[in-house]
């Protein structure tokens, strides 16, 4: 399932996420939700398409609150893209691989 | 681009009726490819549990169901790729399928590509995705314990997620435009017995409230025209879907809904193309008759590749 995707607690967000040297694609899932998993092959195939210049992490909304929280997520799958600590795109729900590489690219 | 091989059957969607389909071509051992965007199993999935599917009394859980459609594919020879479509042309006497990774050719191409939840096109609407506007039940409705949502729409997968929701809101409005369901009466039945469910008769939402997160509704009723406004922390729509047809361009015929129209035999109008499931008009969007348009594609694409195999 990893394929590239590390997955990541509320106590590592600040290090792994806000202080990366290169942008982070941060997926917030959770088990129940369909989309979910729907989404991972096209994360997996970004993911190792850019090693080196993004890093694609996952969040589990249901064993890590505060990041969610922090953030306003209300539905998943949300993925979030931080570069230099700050939100650059947002993306919600079930996505295509190219919608999601269109909003990506232009960061890296 | 590159293009390895040219395959008898081109399946795009790998849901109820892409999988049922390539059950068949590939017993007719026909070189069968299917092309899922997502995971195999298709919209049937975003569902909690399926009652209506024949020889499941109990219900199957639509996770465990697909997955037995996806091994019963593969076991007579079908492949899964994941890859989104693009586009869909005639070269000569091939269909070229543009990928989102790479191109594919094929004799015959059943069109099984479903369809997506239809938005209903306020204002605030897209911008609260994931701030309190949903889509799924099945994959928001634990973000929204002890508080009050709605769901808007009156057919049986509006009525599903309003139930299903229960387990966790406060309470759950269902605003529905009409003074009836059209969903199945058992389903009536349940949401008018449940204490948590408010049904708002003759109502439509005029206008979506909210700056960082969803909180309320402005609500109207269609016969006194009074209108009101909602506290709640979750919407979730449920009104209709809207096929997955854009790619076809001008190859096809749809109807007003943007189905593809198709024969009996589920012929599009095309040599050895074919639509199935419910991006097509022969399926009332239910499990079952997705499963059968599909069986009715495969066995039509079979007769049709024998037809020119046999050069007549």
């Amino acid at each position: 399932m990893s394929g590239g995707i590390e997955d990541i607690t509320d106590d590592q967000f600040d290090q792994e996420v806000l202080k990366s040297a290169v942008p982070v694609l941060v997926d917030f899932w959770a088990v129940w939700c369909v989309p979910c998993k729907a989404i991972v092959p096209a994360l997996e195939q970004i993911a190792s398409a850019h090693q080196g210049k993004l890093k694609v992490v996952k969040l589990n909304v249901e064993e890590n609150i505060g990041v969610p929280t922090r953030y306003g997520v209300r539905g998943v799958p949300t993925l979030l893209l931080f570069k230099n600590g700050d939100v650059k795109e947002t993306f919600v729900g079930s996505i295509s691989k190219d919608k999601l590489l269109g909003g990506i690219t232009k960061h890296l | 681009m590159t293009m390895n091989e040219t395959y008898d059957v081109l399946i795009l969607g790998a849901g109820p009726a892409g999988l049922a389909a390539g059950i068949y071509t590939g017993r007719a051992r026909l070189e069968t490819l299917i092309l899922e965007k997502a995971i195999p199993g298709g919209q049937i999935l975003m569902t909690d549990l399926v009652e209506n599917y024949p020889g499941f009394p109990d219900g199957v859980v639509p996770m465990e169901l697909m997955e037995g459609f996806r091994k019963h594919a593969e076991k007579f020879g079908a492949r899964i790729e994941t890859d989104g479509v693009r586009s869909l042309r005639r070269e000569k006497d091939l269909w070229i399928v543009t990928g989102e990774n790479r191109e594919y050719a094929a004799r015959a191409v059943i069109v099984a590509t479903g369809s997506v939840y239809k938005r209903l096109g306020l204002a605030n609407e897209a911008r609260l995705i994931g701030r309190g506007v949903s889509y799924c039940a099945t994959c928001d409705g634990a973000f929204f314990r002890e508080v009050p949502i709605a769901v808007v729409g009156g057919g049986d997968n509006a009525l599903t997620e309003a139930l299903f929701l229960t387990k966790f809101a406060s309470k759950v409005y269902v605003i529905h435009r009409r003074d009836k369901f059209r969903a199945t009466r058992i389903l009536h039945e349940r949401i008018m017995a449940n204490p948590k469910v408010e049904v708002l008769w003759d109502t439509v939402i005029l206008a979506i409230h909210g700056e960082s997160k969803l909180e309320a509704l402005t609500l109207e009723n269609v016969r006194t025209g009074a209108a009101n406004k909602i506290a709640i922390e979750g919407l979730f729509v449920s009104i209709g879907m809207v096929p997955s047809t854009d790619f076809l361009g001008d190859l096809v015929h749809l109807n007003e809904w943007g189905q593809v129209k198709v024969n009996q035999n589920m012929e599009a109008g095309r040599p050895g193309l074919y639509a199935a499931g419910d991006c097509c008009d022969a399926c009332p969007q239910q499990m079952a008759t997705a499963v059968g348009t599909g069986v009715t594609a495969a066995l039509a694409a079979d007769a049709y590749l024998q037809r020119l195999g046999s050069g007549a």
